[in-house]
């Protein structure tokens, strides 16, 4: 076998250039060729004690798909991958690897960590482009269960389940499958064709996928019991945009971030013509520093703002969103307001003329500067108003991307399904709720998180409901 | 996809539907909605339930043609399909409990205040109904009102049938008259239920409200339908999908709705010509 490649830098992503990105919705990066990816394994050292497994929510035997990459086995690649994940193609895309697998890469100590992800992205691609291995559908157990939402955890969960044998039916509440993935992520950085590929995948292995069904509304937790299903697992999503309560937030402009990129992404507003109207072009500001921030800033960007603004209360080092995505976006021109918050939103307001058209639309957002103080019970330094620093910024857009709430529908329609404080489904460690043969997992139960994370949790509900109903 | 079983024309534009959906309409009751998409790539608009029928599965819909989707929609004739159809979202109107009640519609609201009037007869609640409408050509649902109602006021602004005038002239008329109800129920365009809770405010009568925000998934998710409701000197955000359609009509901001409802009129106007023109060329 070749030496080891000792180089201190990853290869670089290929990616779009910065001012074409920046006006269209391809994907920003291109992936690796098979020389790049090959070189990029040979930065593996294939440690024994495998630190980057601890990192990996779902434990992929990374250090064994990268060695079967230095082979050039890339469909053997794959295959050890996905006995871990069922959504390489996605995760290699959007998990936030520089916190997991990634963090943990010896490689990172005195130099760039492995790069784990680009190598899961380029395997993954690789299998959906050469691969003709037809998927084995597994002999039927005769048991039924029923995965509610169709998001990461909910598709992990069927996978999961249909690969053991289960007869098993997502219910989605939406018209497409793909929850998060598809109406939330925007094209640019996880193409919807690759979420619909996954999805063919699994109707593959016979998992029957119904849209337009409402769990809490069209058919309840206890009505899938009825019908026959044995265990029911709950991957229903975050819920109910949050938005910061402050003056003016009702005005013509104000989106969630929810409900401007879902305009965006699964109803398609960003084609020429589109069905669903979305505002375009302007001014626009983003309050909030997540991935979702990101993806709603790019977005606004790619939709013909002049100018886009990331408005966030603390600083770049406390920024949550995903490293590439901050870097992407500074790239791209987008303005990064740190240590400023919003106080209010201000409208037109035309006091001579009520029927003027312009009336109640955005004009601005008063902001005031922020110092961060001590730090809270996470150890996050408390951002703190500097007094008399009120500015404004002249936008047309505002866009509120600061987290939901879960969403009540299901625990008001399920007696016994007990939840916390602030409304998440309460789970154990094998994400079993406090109803017998009912798991639940991803951002109903944790409030907003990652893909990877509520895969995790749709693995973990997998092998228990596999447990339960084998004993039962 | 989900089959139009029954199409039936009320007036010029307001087009009555049964489609087939067998899980709604097993569990739809008064007061609640569906959202449908007409075709592929189609935008989600949320309508009003006008009834259903269990023995068939078919959900009613009765909806005005007003911009490029209720257009596309009107074209499609019994035995046709339409790509999704979900529900049934949405807290049913309370009616538990009431004796004595008026329902006031206008126009199409007139479509889905019916199921309430039908349900309110059924449980044997007086029921007085005011329905209004632009003029004598566009009243809609008459007989249906009758048939349900104690009694029946059919109001047009041009006066051209039954009496002159806005449904808050009978509405103030029986209130000073000393007439009580539990309860005001009224649905149709946002300025009429503005004028209805009004009207009946100094009688201190509960009035309840139908809104129809602009709104996309319908499931709490996107928050385009929030409304803002003054509780008790508070001002609280409310999603109407989740927490309404219904709400206490002395609650809503009424100018913030209507200015709200109007964030995309220019698109609406845009996209119905749109596909009227897309028609004209088909036909040619």
């Amino acid at each position: 076998m070749a030496k080891a490649n000792m180089s201190p830098n990853r290869n670089p992503m290929p990616s779009q250039e910065a001012e074409v990105r920046a006006h269209n919705f391809d994907e920003v990066a291109l992936g690796y060729s098979e020389e790049t990816a090959i070189d990029e394994a040979m930065r593996c050292l294939n440690c024994k004690n495998m630190p980057c497994v601890e990192g990996c929510p779902v434990k992929i035997r990374i250090p064994e798909f990268i060695g079967k990459i230095k082979e050039g086995d890339f469909e053997g690649a794959y295959q050890v991958i996905s006995k871990s994940s069922s959504l390489p193609a996605v995760c290699g895309r959007v998990c936030p690897q520089e916190t997991q697998c990634e963090s943990k890469c010896v490689r990172g100590i005195k130099g760039e960590s492995v790069g784990i992800g680009r190598l899961e992205r380029f395997v993954a691609d690789w299998h959906n482009t050469f691969s003709t291995e037809a998927p084995v559908k597994p002999e039927s157990n005769g048991h039924r269960v029923a995965v509610v939402g169709s998001g990461p955890s909910g598709l992990t969960c069927a996978g999961d389940l249909a690969k053991k044998g289960y007869k098993v039916t997502v219910f989605e509440a939406l018209h497409t499958a793909g929850g998060v993935l598809v109406y939330g992520i925007p094209e640019f950085r996880l193409p919807k064709k690759i979420v619909a590929k996954e999805v063919e995948g699994l109707k593959a292995l016979d998992v029957d996928i119904q849209t337009n069904v409402v769990i809490g509304k069209t058919l309840t937790v206890d009505e899938l019991f009825e019908m026959g299903y044995e265990a029911v697992f709950i991957g229903s999503g975050a819920g109910l945009p949050n938005f910061m309560g402050i003056p003016g937030e009702s005005y013509k402009g104000v989106y969630s971030a929810n409900e401007f990129l879902t305009r965006s992404n699964l109803m398609k507003a960003y084609l020429e013509n589109p069905n669903t109207p979305i505002m375009k072009g302007g001014r626009v500001a983003v309050v909030g520093g997540g991935n979702v921030a990101m993806d709603a800033a790019r977005t606004a960007l790619r939709l013909g703002a002049e100018k886009v603004y990331v408005v966030y209360r603390r600083s770049m080092e406390e920024l949550p969103a995903r490293k590439e995505e901050v870097e992407h976006a500074i790239e791209e021109g987008i303005d990064f307001r740190l240590l400023n918050n919003p106080v209010e939103i201000l409208g037109y307001n035309n006091p001579d003329d009520a029927r003027d058209p312009k009336n109640g639309f955005v004009t601005g957002m008063k902001c005031i500067r922020m110092e961060l103080g001590e730090p809270d019970e996470k150890g996050r330094r408390r951002p703190v108003p500097v007094e008399g620093s009120e500015f404004l910024l002249e936008v047309d857009t505002v866009i509120i991307s600061i987290g939901t709430s879960p969403n009540p529908l299901i625990k008001d329609t399920t007696e016994g399904l007990e939840v916390n404080r602030r409304g998440g489904i309460i789970v154990n460690e094998d994400a079993l709720t406090s109803r017998t043969g009912v798991y639940a997992g991803g951002d109903a139960v944790t409030g907003a998180a990652t893909v990877i994370s509520a895969m995790g949790a749709g693995k973990t509900a997998a092998a228990a409901i596999d447990n339960y109903l084998s004993n039962k | 996809m989900y089959k139009i079983i029954k199409k039936r024309v009320l007036n010029s534009a307001v087009i009555e539907l049964h489609i087939e959906a067998p899980l709604v309409a097993k569990k739809a009751k008064p007061g609640q909605f569906i959202i449908l998409r007409v075709d592929a790539d189609g935008e989600r608009i949320p309508l009003t339930v006008a009834g259903t029928d269990a023995s068939n599965g078919t959900v009613k819909i009765i909806y005005q043609i007003v911009g490029g989707t209720t257009k596309k929609l009107s074209v499609k004739e019994e035995g046709d399909y339409i790509e999704d159809f979900v529900g049934p979202l949405g807290v049913a109107t309370h009616l538990e409990g009431l004796k004595k009640v008026c329902v006031v519609g206008g126009g199409v609201g007139c479509a889905i205040a019916m199921p309430i009037v039908e349900a309110l007869h059924k449980m044997g609640v007086e029921t007085t109904s005011i329905v209004g409408f632009r003029n004598k050509d566009i009243v809609i649902l008459e007989e249906e009102f009758k048939a349900n109602s104690d009694r029946l006021i059919v109001m047009t602004d041009d006066g051209s049938y039954g009496r002159h005038g806005n449904v808050t002239v009978p509405l103030k008329e029986m209130l000073e008259a000393g007439e009580k109800f539990d309860m005001i129920i009224t649905i149709g365009p946002l300025i009429m239920m503005k004028f209805v809770v009004a009207t009946a405010k100094p009688f201190e009568i509960p009035v309840t409200v139908s809104m129809n925000p602009v709104m996309i998934d319908g499931t709490g998710m996107c928050g385009g339908c929030r409304l803002t409701l003054n509780r008790n000197g508070e001002k609280i955000t409310k999603f109407a999908c989740v927490y309404g359609p219904d709400f206490n009509g002395y609650e809503i901001d009424f100018d913030e709705a209507m200015s709200r409802g109007r964030m995309y009129a220019d698109f609406e106007r845009h996209a119905y010509e749109e596909s009227c023109n897309l028609f004209k060329k088909e036909a040619k």
